[in-house]
């Protein structure tokens, strides 16, 4: 039997854009076990509740992480609405799921980049980030911000987008989605590509039921959940929606699962644009919720499912709020796939649960 | 399959960059960019409610100096006091703030008025103080007139 090694990975590596920690127990070339640390960039946002009003606490939600911004403001929202039992206008409904399919595409072509960076194929990363910066674009002309957009709050949503200024971004996005196609060609066809990601880090659909894993992680190993489909918001507006899955279960899949998904969501995006109703886009809010309410609300961020609690006592500052974010669903399945791996496949097996340490510690 | 990236790199040899040469190229905004806080001091009436909105403690209003200050660097752009202002004159201008070596705040103070605008500001002032005396002397009144019934 061959000497073990105990290699550490992180908490800086080029491959992670944010600091987490991996002690990989290695037998020759192949990793053995892999023991997960997090923890080095807590910022302690869940206490901040008890100091920050339930309305200014929209400003420290978005925070919590650059990419799900807008899904994390969202979800808070919406879990506040629930406590309090306040009805948004569906205007608002429309908008706020616009933005966040907008915010589901930037993130999806950010991580497709990073993965190409991460197996070498630099013109790729380019070119992926390149036709992000139109999504960032659209945000920054409707809201104003192109990562944090403030543009929701408790009760419906900030800023109106006029139903001509909708027109554009669906033009835009099919602009988008001629040059994305192209990508998509590369991503899915490319044979260097498939040659670093078939059948790296393979999760069974059992190992990654067994293991809790959530979003596309979960849904490249054949299992079709989506919280999208449970029709929440405007998602109850959409004619049919099916979450995208595939059977493979390896990085390749993954790949091909959140590369599929920009396209749905461009499609869910432009289906709202052409139902979204008049009227108006904010519920005034009143009081405070009461003293031993709770509520929960569920989000299919672009990770995956995101968990919201809340819980009031009556005052203007909530008693606890608390978020299960998918990174930290994901970590278990993650670390599954890299036992027996090669050393030189952990990068790219991190890499393919696109994981978001910023909101995993929060 | 061959190499499905290849048209579109070859396009790049001709396109023009994807990137700007900032700050040579002056960036281009869009009008609902979120830049940086101004104050119309003009139109400001130094309620402080802009104070007490801010997240991060970056407005500071004096009374007494008339003035308001703001830490651009501390504001986080969120728009709470712009949304909060009853007499619309906080204004979020589109242009970043410039990039500086030293941290600093801004103060804007109400202009000095003119005579002829502080003899209106005295008689404004004066004349509100005659409302409040008269109706502090109503008052009083009515408080006589109440107890002399309850005597009765």
């Amino acid at each position: 039997m061959s000497q073990r090694t105990i290699i550490p990975f992180g908490p800086q590596h080029p491959v992670l854009p944010e600091p987490m920690h991996l002690d990989l127990v290695i037998e020759d070339e192949r990793v053995v076990e892999a023991i997960p640390q997090v923890g080095f960039i807590h910022r302690g946002l869940e206490k901040l509740v008890t100091k920050k009003d339930y309305t200014q606490f929209v400003l420290v939600t978005e925070r919590i992480c650059g990419i799900c911004s807008f899904g994390h403001s969202l979800g808070y929202s919406e879990t506040v609405e629930a406590l309090m039992g306040i009805e948004v206008p569906p205007r608002a409904e429309f908008l706020r799921v616009i933005w966040h399919e907008l915010s589901r595409i930037h993130s999806h072509i950010l991580w497709m980049g990073l993965l190409a960076d991460g197996f070498g194929y630099e013109n790729l990363f380019m070119q992926c980030w390149r036709l992000r910066e139109q999504v960032l674009d659209i945000l920054e002309a409707t809201t104003g911000g192109r990562v944090i957009l403030t543009a929701c709050n408790v009760g419906g949503v900030e800023q109106d987008i006029e139903n001509g200024e909708l027109n554009g971004i669906c033009q835009t996005l099919d602009g988008l989605r001629g040059e994305y196609n192209q990508l998509l060609k590369t991503f899915l066809k490319d044979k260097s590509v498939r040659h670093r990601l078939v059948g790296v880090g393979y999760l069974s659909e059992a190992d990654a039921r067994a293991a809790g894993t959530v979003g596309p992680f979960a849904r490249a190993s054949n299992i079709p959940e989506d919280i999208r489909s449970l029709g929440f918001g405007a998602y109850a507006a959409l004619s049919g929606f099916e979450p995208i899955t595939s059977k493979d279960g390896d990085g390749y899949a993954r790949c091909e699962v959140r590369a599929l998904e920009v396209l749905q969501s461009i499609d869910i995006i432009k289906e709202l644009a052409e139902k979204i109703p008049d009227g108006a886009i904010n519920q005034k809010v009143k009081g405070a919720p009461e003293d031993g309410s709770y509520a929960v609300s569920r989000l299919e961020q672009p990770r995956g499912e995101c968990f919201y609690f809340a819980k009031g006592n009556g005052t203007k500052f909530l008693e606890r709020f608390r978020i299960r974010t998918p990174t930290s669903q994901n970590i278990p399945g993650m670390v599954q796939t890299l036992q027996g791996c090669d050393l030189a496949d952990v990068p790219l097996n991190v890499l393919t649960i696109d994981p978001c340490i910023s909101c995993t510690e929060r | 399959m061959g190499m499905p990236l290849t048209g579109m790199t070859l396009k790049n040899l001709f396109r023009k960059p994807a990137t700007k040469m900032y700050p040579l190229q002056a960036p281009q905004y869009s009008s609902r960019s979120k830049g940086h806080v101004t104050n119309i001091i003009e139109d400001c009436i130094l309620c402080g409610i802009c104070e007490k909105r801010c997240p991060t403690h970056a407005i500071t209003v004096d009374k007494a100096a008339e003035s308001w200050t703001i830490d651009n660097f501390n504001c986080i752009q969120c728009l709470s006091c712009v949304r909060a202002c009853p007499k619309k004159c906080l204004v979020m201008e589109p242009e970043y703030t410039k990039a500086a070596t030293s941290k600093s705040t801004q103060t804007v103070t109400k202009p000095a008025l003119s005579e002829a605008e502080q003899a209106a500001k005295a008689a404004r002032e004066q004349e509100k103080q005659e409302r409040i005396a008269a109706a502090l002397a109503k008052k009083a009144a009515k408080q006589v007139a109440e107890a002399d019934t309850a005597n009765e």
